[in-house]
């Protein structure tokens, strides 16, 4: 876990007080709403439609248990009790009052934390692989560099003032785990020849305009790390349209421009930039990969489970992963129990959450972009007492990457942006599946689900995706499939005519059925949808 | 209180020019950039320019930040002044971009700039200002 040194604290101090001045200010009546928008955006602060939404930072997804604690007291002290966990790895509070906004981030930055970027057309938070640093097939701990991104890209002069948002993933396995090439840069690190490097995917992005970010660079040599993330941002400050909020996302300069027009741009500003002495010295680096070095895990201890209970075993097989630690696993808590609102985390849970970390996984916890939890290093011979305490907590659902582990946004139930509810419907299909062998035979179906076309509930990335749209004053739901978030990344296809709230769940059933009936061997949902195709699917929706 | 203006120099008394203009003409010393501007245009020209004036019609348009970086890089060193809708908020991002002088729309508030420019010790990236990044202060 990365550590403030005094100057990481004094910049997040200095925060607090200059957003308490904004807050002042447009309170006295000293800015308009219009000139405050764009100040409290920037701090993850928006007006929703019942009241504030406060967005809060948690970078790369990781947090140790002090902080999930505040976590859980500002839910209890300024909210309703309860957090939203959300796609980009944050946490989002949804009855914020003004007011309390100086004094919630003065509490978060006792624990090292804050909601800088959060929101506003700037740099956002950097998101990475929940499991990073514990998962076997990662070439070095991704974290360290989007810890260096966050510092480069915290209040960074030139790129606060962007066309548009800009959502930047880091990881470094060949199996993403992040969605890392729907970001507007993702990127993979990589090793050639033994040298570290990175190579840049840019211009992903789900929204109106999905896109799958295309390989504008191969390998970044390490060192260039910061110049080249520079000239990228440079080239998309200077020449991104600002004529069109819609048009406005660096995938659409990429589109516009072709990928190697725009990646011979940022070579050629490279090769400027890099001479500004901007990237740290490898010092800072290995300054910062201190933070994440392993824990200290206990070597020989055994590698078995006992499987006596069979509801134990069933939660073990699906939310618990392999750890490259022999003796130690991965755990993900999944927020989705059936009738459960995706994500959401009471004030209590959150406390849990944090009590087992603290007692059984060094500390350590990740949010994850499906809006779950994950103890990233757990002992093998603690999993038995882990689950049994997530069962006390009503955490212990056993559907990871099934059809009811939905990735929903807030939808219309609090969004402004929202044309249609997203909530309901995912309690409707995942009350619709909720025999918990029906979801084991469906197997790891990924079920995504936005409640407007910004796509915040990832549905183009969703083997099934939905999305919410305003049909003449009623809400309807259009069905899409094919699409993945992972290693693999595509994106959805609409089916066809939309349905309302009860039809989209028969919808999504017929489309299952028909899975059932198609499916070879151990085909997963994608699979067969990729080997069969769109039509079958199309035919047994409509008829 | 109206304009700012971080130089000891005297300020030109030269209206600026929209920049084909500038381009065309060989006496002007003072010129006006659009945000769709191509600021590298000027580098050629840089030893005879006093005055570089970038326009910020709507305040949520950046790209005056990226020129005024690209001009202080190409070793630019007379006045960059940043006009129009130029919030006291975005001094601070806008003096680390390079620029030195400002005629803001509606005047800004003294006390509040004063404020604004010592709220923070230290930067986490090296712009075009003299701040020393964190990582320098680290390592030396």
């Amino acid at each position: 876990m990365y550590k403030y040194d005094q100057y990481d604290q004094a910049i997040v101090d200095a925060r607090v007080d200059e957003f308490r001045d904004q807050v002042r200010r447009r309170m006295a009546g000293e800015m308009t709403e219009d000139q405050f928008k764009p100040l409290r955006l920037m701090n993850g602060l928006y007006l929703q439609l019942h009241a504030y939404m406060l967005r809060v930072a948690i970078p790369y997804g990781t947090l140790d248990s002090r902080q999930m604690r505040m976590l859980a007291h500002i839910a209890r002290k300024y909210d309703r009790d309860y957090g939203h966990f959300t796609t980009r790895q944050n946490i989002q509070y949804n009855w914020i009052k003004l007011e309390d906004a100086g004094d919630i981030l003065a509490d978060l930055a006792t624990v090292e934390m804050h909601a800088i970027q959060t929101s506003g057309n700037c740099i956002r938070n950097i998101s990475s692989d929940q499991y990073a640093g514990a998962a076997a097939d990662e070439i070095t701990d991704p974290r360290p560099w989007a810890e260096l991104l966050r510092q480069w890209s915290t209040f960074h002069p030139e790129f606060s003032y962007l066309p548009r948002k800009f959502k930047i993933a880091v990881i470094a396995a060949d199996e993403d785990r992040a969605a890392m090439r729907l970001h507007d840069i993702g990127i993979q690190l990589v090793e050639r020849d033994g040298k570290l490097g990175a190579a840049f995917y840019v211009g992903g992005g789900m929204g109106r305009t999905p896109m799958v970010a295309p390989l504008i660079k191969d390998f970044v040599p390490i060192e260039d790390f910061l110049s080249y993330s520079e000239a990228c941002l440079r080239v998309y400050n200077r020449y991104g349209r600002r004529d069109n909020i819609y048009k406005a996302r660096i995938k659409i300069l990429i589109h516009e421009l072709g990928a190697e027009k725009y990646a011979a741009e940022v070579e050629q500003e490279f090769a400027h930039v890099k001479s500004l002495g901007i990237d740290p010295p490898a010092a800072e680096l290995e300054r910062i990969a201190a933070f994440f070095a392993p824990p200290a895990f206990e070597a020989g201890i055994a590698d078995s489970v006992d499987r006596n209970d069979p509801d134990f075993a069933v939660w073990l097989d699906q939310n618990v992963k392999a750890h490259k630690q022999p003796g130690y696993a991965i755990v993900n808590i999944s927020l989705k129990k059936t009738g459960d609102i995706p994500g959401d985390a009471s004030s209590a849970q959150i406390d849990v959450m944090a009590d087992i970390a603290k007692d059984y996984s060094f500390d350590e916890l990740r949010v994850t972009h499906a809006q779950n939890i994950v103890l990233p290093h757990v002992a093998k011979r603690d999993l038995y007492a882990v689950w049994q305490k997530l069962v006390e907590a009503d955490l212990a659902a056993a559907n990871l990457d099934l059809i009811s582990d939905i990735i929903a946004c807030p939808g219309l139930d609090y969004c402004s942006l929202a044309n249609a509810r997203s909530i309901p419907v995912a309690q409707k299909i995942a009350k619709r599946f909720a025999d918990p062998v029906r979801q084991r035979d469906l197997g790891e179906l990924k079920l995504k689900i936005s409640g407007c076309i910004n796509a915040c509930g990832h549905h183009h990335a969703g083997h099934i995706g939905i999305l919410g749209v305003d049909k003449k004053g009623t809400e309807n739901y259009q069905l899409s499939l094919g699409g993945s978030g992972a290693e693999d990344t595509s994106i959805g296809k609409i089916t066809g005519p939309g349905f309302d709230e009860d039809g989209i769940v028969d919808a999504v059933e017929r489309v299952t059925d028909k899975f059932i009936q198609l499916r070879e061997g151990d085909e997963r949902f994608l699979d067969t949808y990729r080997r069969v195709g769109f039509d079958p699917f199309k035919e047994a929706i409509y008829g | 209180m109206g304009n700012l203006r971080f130089r000891d120099d005297a300020a030109l008394d030269q209206p600026a020019v929209a920049l084909s203009a500038f381009l065309d003409q060989s006496n002007a010393t003072a010129v006006r950039l659009e945000p769709g501007e191509d600021a590298r245009l000027l580098i050629p020209h840089l030893d005879r320019i006093a005055l570089v004036e970038v326009a910020f019609p709507k305040f949520r348009d950046g790209r005056g930040y990226s020129a005024a970086r690209i001009l202080r890089e190409a070793g630019y060193a007379g006045e960059l002044r940043a006009q129009g809708d130029v919030l006291v908020d975005q001094i601070r991002e806008m003096r680390r971009c390079g620029f030195d002088s400002f005629v803001p729309d509606k005047p800004l508030d003294e006390a509040v700039v004063k404020t604004t420019l010592a709220r923070y010790d230290n930067v986490y990236q090296r712009a075009a200002d003299a701040a020393v990044p964190v990582w320098k202060l680290r390592h030396g």
